[in-house]
């Protein structure tokens, strides 16, 4: 009881940061930076979907086509690494410009139709565009470099690559606890109030959308270099998918739950490596004992739990999973009708 | 002419006219009250001051300025401010941080993605003495979900208050309250009041008849009748459209 919740706050990202050093140690190096970057990638989707309240469910769309940019920009362009992340990063920012404006004028069901809908586009695109894309070949062999280093190792790679990751990361927490993340919850929890007060809300929505894809983007133009392989598959919306189930599992709203996700997923396709039509199965089984017993996501538990024996400990968690009272204890308002 | 002035707005849903017709001067300083029977299209005409709803034909002038075709954004900014007749709250923001959303809704730090929360601290002073203002002070840090009723409905004032409006727009700002909260909203009005103009909608009579400068009747999305609180109350359309047919 004696330990503030901050100090609890920082050991845990002293802990996670140790964690990130040391993973390559633990699982085989290609693994590891599997592991941050889908985590990353999860992240995108939670601060969509657990901040903004959109289920996106066409973000492979901007992991994929960050991928390619990415992939292409190392192999024709020879450039170094870090420079290929950022043209696949941008690539990406540019692509969810319009599909965000777009989109986020839907909400629920028919905003992930109309986000999967633009991803199928974009999947169909890469598939046709063979003169630049290879098609179903994809970008093999990519090169990574960086001022003549060699990256070529596994373990070096992840290494060059973390900091570019962390970045990532910290920008996401930097946009969830600044006053346009404070504005971002608002509006989702209440978006004719917002409107009432002033906020141009689809401007704001449109701003989180593009944040969320730039993060995806420099997921997957991280993920390329990685795999040295630009694939169809990145685009596909079983990806898309993919990285929803890892921010569901690890806990909508908690933000860093996805990693947790990540790391699920991840080794259970690493452990079914040889029996691929397990991983399905699997993935599919895992999901539905946590969306069924622990609705808040593995991540959403444990501190729903920790918290539950702090009732005075502050409510600085502003994500999905906190915002939804047990509906037996709480009544909730009904926002107004209205509005377009 | 007066600070808001409309001229024959019309509403139509699907061949129903839920507002036709209505013009209306709101002077600059005055209490105007809208009144009338359920389906009288207060609320339709409360939306579509505040851009909620686009009207189907007519004009809505604030200050000199045609707003109608504004959304509700744009109107709030130009200090037309409207509280909720449904509380309307955030679920996850503490009393504070919502008059703290307000505060810096007209700035535009709500854009600064790739700043702390803490530089929100600038908006507490200002946001404690609104909360002071409508009584809520001693409650600033508890979490909206967690509070009373009553409590609700002053802050919704306080949100209001907080956008610094020269037009207040009050959608029922007693509904639902008891006795006691009443009385404390009625003061509350009559302390925000100076230097401003308010529109309210109201079904108590008896808020009506303290606060209100002007009263307009609203009967099937048409004026029924102007004037001032014994002027509309002893008109006998009035009496009529409140009571039905009784004496026919």
């Amino acid at each position: 009881m004696s330990v503030r919740p901050v100090t609890v706050r920082y050991a845990g990202y002293a802990l996670a940061l140790i964690a990130a050093l040391i993973l390559p140690h633990i699982i085989y190096p290609v693994l590891a930076l599997n592991i941050i970057v889908w985590g990353l990638f999860a992240v995108a989707v939670d601060l969509l979907l657990g901040f903004s309240g959109l289920l996106s469910f066409g973000h492979a769309a901007f992991w994929g086509s960050a991928a390619y940019a990415a992939g292409i920009a190392a192999t024709r362009g020879g450039v170094s690494f870090p420079v290929a992340v950022l043209i696949g990063t941008l690539v990406a920012i540019l692509l969810a410009i319009p599909i965000g404006y777009l989109s986020i004028r839907r909400q629920g069901i028919y905003f992930a139709m109309v986000t999967l809908a633009f991803a199928q586009m974009i999947y169909f695109v890469i598939n046709q565009w063979r003169s630049v894309t290879g098609g179903e070949n994809g970008i093999q062999g990519i090169p990574r470099t960086l001022l003549g280093l060699d990256l070529s190792s596994a373990t070096t790679f992840y290494y060059a690559a973390l900091p570019l990751a962390l970045i990532g990361y910290v920008f996401a927490f930097r946009v969830v606890h600044s006053p346009f993340g404070h504005v971002l919850v608002a509006i989702r929890d209440n978006e004719t109030r917002a409107r009432a007060l002033g906020y141009p809300t689809h401007r704001y929505k449109l701003i989180g959308f593009v944040i969320s894809a730039s993060l995806a983007g420099l997921g997957g133009s991280i993920y390329a270099l990685g795999q040295r392989l630009a694939d169809l598959e990145y685009a596909r919306w079983t990806t898309s998918g993919l990285a929803v189930i890892m921010t569901i599992l690890g806990g909508v709203g908690t933000l860093w739950g996805g990693v947790i996700g990540a790391v699920v997923v991840l080794l259970l396709r690493d452990w079914l490596t040889t029996r691929p039509e397990l991983f399905g199965v699997a993935t599919g089984g895992v999901f539905a004992v946590i969306v069924l017993g622990f609705r808040r996501g593995i991540l959403g538990t444990a501190l729903h739990w920790y918290r539950s024996g702090r009732p005075d400990a502050p409510i600085r968690r502003r994500g999905l999973a906190a915002a939804r009272p047990d509906p037996t204890t709480v009544p909730r308002v009904k926002p107004e009708k209205g509005g377009r | 002419m007066g600070l808001l002035a409309v001229h024959g707005l019309t509403k139509e849903f699907r061949g129903f006219h839920a507002v036709h017709n209505v013009d209306l001067s709101v002077e600059e300083g005055t209490i105007h009250a809208l009144v009338g029977p359920n389906g009288a299209g207060k609320t339709t005409l409360f939306n579509m001051l505040t851009g909620f709803i686009k009207p189907t034909a007519g004009r809505i002038v604030f200050d000199g300025e045609d707003v109608t075709k504004l959304p509700p954004e744009q109107i709030a900014r130009r200090k037309m401010a409207r509280s909720f007749q449904i509380t309307s709250l955030f679920d996850q923001l503490t009393v504070l941080e919502h008059v703290v959303l307000a505060l810096q809704a007209e700035t535009h730090l709500g854009y600064r993605f790739w700043q702390s929360e803490k530089m929100l601290g600038r908006f507490r002073e200002r946001a404690l003495e609104i909360l002071a203002q409508v009584g809520l002070a001693e409650i600033a840090e508890r979490h909206v979900v967690s509070i009373p009723y009553g409590q609700k409905r002053a802050l919704e004032m306080a949100l209001v208050l907080a956008l610094e409006p020269r037009l207040l727009l009050l959608d029922e700002p007693t509904a639902g309250m008891s006795l006691d909260d009443v009385g404390r909203i009625i003061a509350l009005i009559r302390q925000v009041r100076a230097g401003r103009t308010v529109v309210l909608v109201e079904h108590n009579m008896g808020v009506v008849s303290e606060l209100a400068d002007r009263v307009t009747v609203l009967q099937r999305g048409g004026v029924l009748a102007e004037g001032t609180y014994g002027e509309v109350r002893d008109d006998p359309r009035v009496i009529d459209a409140y009571l039905g047919q009784t004496h026919a």
